[in-house]
């Protein structure tokens, strides 16, 4: 079977999106002079984390509500919330 | 409003449900509140649910729910790049009731589980976000949510809220979890007609295989893969523990995708589609990592209290059995009307005489023994694979000859002493 790139994954998904994100990074300052590996952009299941040189890109639709940003960032430098009732990712299979 | 019940149960996964399907049963007055747009949106598993805790709440619920296969067969792999050592077993026995345990699609069963507790009389309101406990000197006395004037109260709170468990942290029952003790796992759902099923698992009708894939599956971090038939389709996954994943830089989907093209699985997903990609934590902390599971006026169930079994992948299990048992302290609580500590302790003392923080006791070394000497998944299981290769090639050495070689080309690799000394260790984990 053809295997599918992870925009491809994520497009077989449905997401009922709410306007604002559930996701802060608190500190791009630390993103960019503490975290060079930026782990967030690596171990994100949903690529939700983008670096763009001088800030972290949240693309927070995407987001599969997990939880392993707030747990994996050394730095607990992002702030996690669920989405608000009823919104955010919605699995309809297993 | 200040709308009173006796029980809210906050998180409607196999625990929640459980719990409010069980108080409600006895007549208690539950509120079950979720925060998807349905109980089951938000929640994943590989999908082998167990026959014995699902009859404990539904007798032959089997005939009623929404069920995948019952499942017969159940394969280990010891995968390395091109090759695998299997075993495993397969008993008509499973295939007919009260059977073993069955392939399920969680959005589909958590919502037909969550309509029986509504059936039995509690209350669900989805689409609602449990905020945080409302405390008053000292006592959870109910919820806040994320619903204009959305405070609600009862005599005790369930915290069935799964891994991130965001509410057990905010009371202090547990500070946050550290990566190595959740593993980040991903799966899809892969389409595929039936009669392929069948004959690539060598299947009839109604009958399920579950395949528990170990080593290459991994890059041989610390995780396993599985490969689970539905009707129509193939549940595969894999996950590392978080920790893991960090220091390999991996991305999980590469992993994923790593797994689905490997020469000994590829075969079995041919021409199937993707239907969904799904990514959820599964709390493998184990014994130590169990928080605090009740307080004044509230306890902790299912994943929000790490009740989970890595080693065997038992969840969904030991979820509805500490909701069943909370609900039946909270029932007792109820009798002399004392929902203190003390009081619900009772489910405390229930849960650790049960199984479950038996089974989490026995474990209780092997994750981290497992994380520590990595060589178990990376070394052992390509060796195993190349012994099995040498001692089933037929080259005209004697079998006693092939015998030693094995045994000698194990040993020269890492050295007599290590090898007893990583079975030692590998034996008292799970002992
Ligand atoms: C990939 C994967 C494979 C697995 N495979 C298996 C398997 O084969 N067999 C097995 O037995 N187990 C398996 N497990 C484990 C199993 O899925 C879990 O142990 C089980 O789902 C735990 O049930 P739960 O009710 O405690 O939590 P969950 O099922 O996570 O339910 C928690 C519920 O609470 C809701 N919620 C959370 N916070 C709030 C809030 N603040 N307000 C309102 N609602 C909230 C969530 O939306 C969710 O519905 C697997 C897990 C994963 C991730
Ligand atoms: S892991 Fe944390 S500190 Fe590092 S880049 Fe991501 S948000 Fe920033
Ligand atoms: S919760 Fe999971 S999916 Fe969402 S941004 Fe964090 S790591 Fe990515």
């Amino acid at each position: 079977m053809s295997t599918k790139n992870i925009e491809e994954k994520q497009y077989l998904l449905r997401f009922k999106c709410d306007t604002k994100s559930h996701l802060t990074v608190l500190d791009h300052d630390v993103c960019m002079t503490q975290c060079p590996e930026k782990f967030c952009t690596v171990f994100c299941p949903a690529e939700v984390y983008k670096w763009e040189g001088k800030r972290m890109q949240v693309g927070y639709e995407g987001c599969h509500e997990c939880g392993s940003c707030r747990i994996g960032c050394p730095y607990q430098n992002i702030k996690w919330e669920y989405p608000k009732g009823g919104h955010g990712i919605v699995f309809r299979l297993a | 409003m200040s709308e009173k019940f006796d029980v809210i149960v906050v998180g409607a996964g196999p625990a929640g449900t459980s719990c409010a399907f069980v108080c409600a049963k006895n007549g208690l007055n539950v509120l079950l509140i979720e925060r998807g747009e349905y109980p089951g949106s938000k929640n994943v598993m590989g999908g082998v649910l167990y026959r014995k805790q699902m009859e404990e709440l539904i007798p032959e619920f089997w005939k009623e729910a929404p069920l995948e296969r019952p499942v017969i067969e159940q394969r280990f792999w010891m995968m390395d790049k091109e090759s695998v050592v299997q075993f495993g077993y397969k008993g008509l026995e499973w295939g007919q009731e009260p059977y073993n345990n069955f392939t399920v699609l969680r959005a589909q069963f958590d919502q037909w589980f969550a309509r029986k507790a509504v059936e039995t009389g509690a209350l669900l309101i989805n689409e609602t976000v449990v905020t945080e406990c409302i405390v008053e000197n000292g006592k959870v006395i109910g919820v806040r949510t994320d619903r204009p004037d959305g405070e609600v109260y009862a005599d005790v709170v369930v915290l069935a809220d799964g891994v991130n468990s965001l509410l057990g942290k905010q009371l202090g029952f547990h500070k946050e979890f550290r990566p190595d003790e959740v593993a980040l796992t991903v799966m899809e759902v892969v389409n595929l007609p039936k009669e392929k099923i069948n004959d690539r698992f060598n299947l009839e009708e109604n009958q399920g295989c579950t395949v528990e894939i170990f080593g290459d599956s991994t890059k041989g971090n610390l995780g396993t893969a599985f490969l689970y038939t539905n009707k129509d389709s193939l549940n595969i996954g894999v996950g590392t523990t978080l920790s893991s994943m960090i220091k390999a830089k991996l991305k999980p989907y590469d992993l994923l995708d790593y797994l689905k093209t490997h020469p000994m699985v590829k075969p079995y997903l041919e021409g199937g589609e993707s239907a969904e990609y799904l990514a959820h934590l599964i709390p493998e902390g184990g014994y130590r990592s169990v928080p605090k599971v009740a307080g004044n006026g509230v306890v902790v169930v299912g994943d929000a209290a790490q009740l989970v079994n890595a080693i065997h992948r038992e969840g969904s299990n030991m979820a509805m059995s500490s909701g069943k048992m909370a609900a039946e302290a909270i029932i007792e609580a109820k009798k002399d009307d004392n929902y203190s500590e003390a009081s619900l302790n009772r489910y405390k003392d229930a849960l650790y005489g049960s199984f479950i923080m038996k089974d989490l006791e026995k474990y209780k070394d092997a994750a981290h023994i497992f994380e520590k000497h990595p060589q178990y998944l990376r070394d052992y299981v390509p060796m195993m694979n190349r012994a099995a290769s040498k001692f089933f090639t037929v080259d005209g050495t004697s079998k006693r000859e092939k015998q030693k070689e094995v045994l000698k080309s194990v040993t020269d690799e890492r050295g007599t002493f290590k090898v007893l000394k990583d079975i030692y260790r590998a034996w008292k984990a799970v002992k």
